[in-house]
């Protein structure tokens, strides 16, 4: 690197759709030279040698082998948000880049949307919203209850930093908690959250008032909620996915709401993101549906970067990262 | 039907054994929209025998004399001066919910007749509700959802953003039963708490919540990025949020009420949120109930409206018929009156 010239930073677009937000590229070129694709593409012989690291945003630009290949000296790539099953880890460790996520920025954000999913089902927010701002306004009052949640179970699939901050928030809400894990937190921390650990999550989806999914996505949790699971569940359970829509097998989901087998579902997260318009998940009643909302506030969009910046900052200098991602 | 034996004090038992008939209890409908749900119907069929408005219009001569109490469900049936000069023989008013605003104390009183209310039944489930509605405005959660079903949608843009709940400032409005309760709640998502209220909390209440007391509402309104009204609706609340209070508040922030429609002045809201004096309101109450379809606040995009569910679970809906039951049955035997409401000022 030139002495007194930034660091070159890859980013897929600035605006737009996807793109990084404009108000944090003031924040990101005090630190850096900021590439986008396009750019990269005009030139990639004289660019492809300067750039240093990339900040994902929204899972772009793809990271294959050939954009690997045309970056000699990426040293890093920083994503913007906490999953990583959209990056082959072994491949960009294999060409000696370091990854990192941004943990801290996301989890009070999704445990949010999990608990904002969590009320407005068990409540029937947009049901009745609808109603009220209807032109008719037909509807019965003993047909609009919803689901006492004090004093209901709450089944927390997924008990790393999110799924415990949803745990502390439900806790205020006088709910039961069980929760099921790869491996048990500590005592100290399940009395803290008044939390019991299923070792089988059959166990946990008889019991569970709302089931909520706050597990990452690996080769082992993919279509971990399917027919059996969602036949173990109560017919009075609410499911909540705030993890990935691959979690959920999402056939056996419509059928088992449009059946009866379970009472309703709320989805932050679809397989795609949006889902085709003629799908039959969106003409269901009893489902709520929001745009991947987990961190999408100003706050946490801009903690991600800071931790992005503090992430690749540290890369570039040789010291530990503080959210760096290993592949398993 | 059994009863209990010959030395307890349930009205219906001592009624079944001295061979009498069941106390009349007038209610507004059964079923349809507002009325008494079916599915309570057994219980309250067992203990009383209930006559809709309708029937009693068509039989006053004989009714009017039967009926010693009043089922008020949904704030119906209406209770004025003629209804109650009616009724010679009505002994109690049992109200379901906490409000009592929809009944003239004054002249229940001075026909001695008593009335009950089911305050805290309701306390955990309008908490709830409060906490739903500042989530879903905060986080778009209506909008969202219309993005995510409609047709028209091709991609979600990554600068559509909320506001963050996490660490945010609530202003509570009223800590009574159900503003502490909000309280309990947003503490599990590190927010700064204020409150104002007619008497401060007791220190330790205050710890236990992180909140702080302000004694003048002004300050609140400036600090907060979410205002909750919890308050009783009386002379001294009515219109507590106008214009003036409007624009006291920042213009990122949000309106919650879960207290009653005539707390706020919905023609200055109106005006605040076409003109972005406050970001958003959700109201789960109005004035009326419900609101005449062409009004503005239907309109609004940054608007969640809810049609007075507060309450409105399964579970909390049977406690209130338990509840309304049980203060029935003791006024009736004239033994002490639970969840009795004595006086305004005792709310």
């Amino acid at each position: 690197m030139e002495e007194g010239e930034l660091p070159w930073l890859l980013v897929d677009e600035i605006g737009g759709i996807r793109g990084i937000l404009h108000s944090h590229v003031p924040f990101l070129k005090k630190h850096f030279h900021l590439i986008t694709m396009k750019e990269f593409l005009e030139n990639r012989k004289d660019i492809g040698k300067k750039v240093q690291a990339i900040y994902l945003w929204w899972h772009k630009p793809v990271i294959n082998k050939e954009l690997l290949q045309s970056l000699p000296s990426l040293k890093v790539i920083a994503n913007s948000g906490v999953g990583m099953d959209h990056l082959d880890l072994k491949l960009v460790a294999s060409f000696g880049v370091k990854m990192a996520n941004a943990p801290r920025a996301v989890s009070s954000s999704t445990a949010d949307t999990g608990m904002a999913l969590l009320l407005a089902s068990a409540r029937r927010l947009v049901e009745v919203h609808n109603i009220s701002i209807s032109p008719s306004m037909k509807y019965c009052e003993a047909d609009i209850l919803g689901v006492k949640v004090a004093g209901a179970t709450l089944g927390i699939v997924g008990m790393g930093s999110i799924g415990y901050k949803i745990a502390l928030r439900a806790k205020a809400f006088e709910m039961n908690i069980l929760y099921h894990n790869r491996t048990q937190r500590k005592v100290q921390e399940e009395q803290a959250v008044g939390a019991t650990y299923c070792k089988k999550i059959d166990s946990l989806l008889q019991q569970a008032d709302f089931v909520m999914l706050v597990v990452s996505l690996t080769p082992q949790t993919h279509k971990l909620i399917g027919k059996r699971e969602l036949e173990l569940m109560k017919p009075t359970a609410t499911l909540i996915n705030i993890s990935r829509g691959a979690v959920v097998d999402q056939e056996a989901l419509l059928a088992a709401l449009q059946t009866g087998v379970i009472r309703a579902a709320a989805l932050d997260v679809t397989s795609p993101e949006p889902l085709p318009r003629d799908h039959s998940l969106l003409k269901l009643k009893n489902i709520i549906i929001t745009p991947h909302l987990g961190i999408k506030t100003d706050k946490a969009t801009y903690m991600i970067t800071e931790e992005a910046v503090e992430n690749i900052l540290a890369a570039l200098n040789g010291l530990p990262l503080p959210s760096e991602v290993l592949p398993s | 039907f059994e009863t209990c034996g010959k030395d307890c004090s349930h009205q219906v038992c001592r009624m079944e054994l001295a061979g009498q008939e069941l106390p009349y209890v007038l209610v507004d409908s059964i079923g349809e929209r507002f009325g008494v749900y079916e599915d309570h119907l057994g219980f309250l069929k067992k203990r009383f025998h209930l006559i809709t408005m309708k029937e009693y219009l068509e039989n006053k001569t004989f009714l009017s004399k039967k009926i010693s109490a009043i089922y008020v469900w949904y704030h119906r049936p209406v209770i004025n001066e003629e209804l109650v000069q009616s009724l010679p023989n009505l002994k109690i008013v049992a109200s379901a919910g906490v409000g009592i605003d929809h009944l003239d104390l004054k002249l229940l009183s001075s026909y001695g007749v008593k009335v009950s209310n089911t305050p805290f039944v309701v306390s955990t489930d309008t908490a709830d509700m409060g906490m739903a509605l500042l989530l879903a405005s905060a986080r778009r959660l209506v909008e969202g959802h219309e993005m995510a079903v409609s047709p028209d949608t091709e991609y979600f843009p990554a600068d559509w953003l909320g506001v963050e709940v996490s660490g945010a400032t609530l202003g509570i409005l009223g800590m009574g039963t159900i503003g502490y309760k909000v309280a309990e709640r947003a503490k599990a998502f590190e927010m700064k708490i204020l409150y104002h209220n007619r008497n401060q909390r007791k220190k330790e209440e205050e710890s236990a919540v992180g909140a702080v007391y302000c004694k003048k509402i002004d300050y609140l309104l400036q600090q907060s990025d979410f205002v909750l009204l919890a308050v009783t609706l009386t002379p001294q609340t009515h219109k507590l949020i106008g214009k003036r209070e409007l624009e006291l508040m920042k213009p990122t922030a949000t309106l919650i009420n879960i207290s009653r429609g005539l707390v706020v002045d919905q023609d200055a809201l109106v005006e605040a949120l076409q003109n972005k004096v406050i970001k958003a309101a959700a109201l789960d109450v109005t004035y009326p109930e419900p609101l005449p379809r062409d009004h503005p606040l239907l309109k609004l995009k940054n608007v969640i409206i809810t049609p007075h569910i507060g309450s409105a679970t399964k579970k909390t809906r049977w406690v209130m018929v338990e509840e309304m039951t049980e203060s029935i049955e003791a006024g009736l035997a004239g033994l002490p009156i639970p969840r009795e409401v004595l006086e305004l000022k005792d709310m």
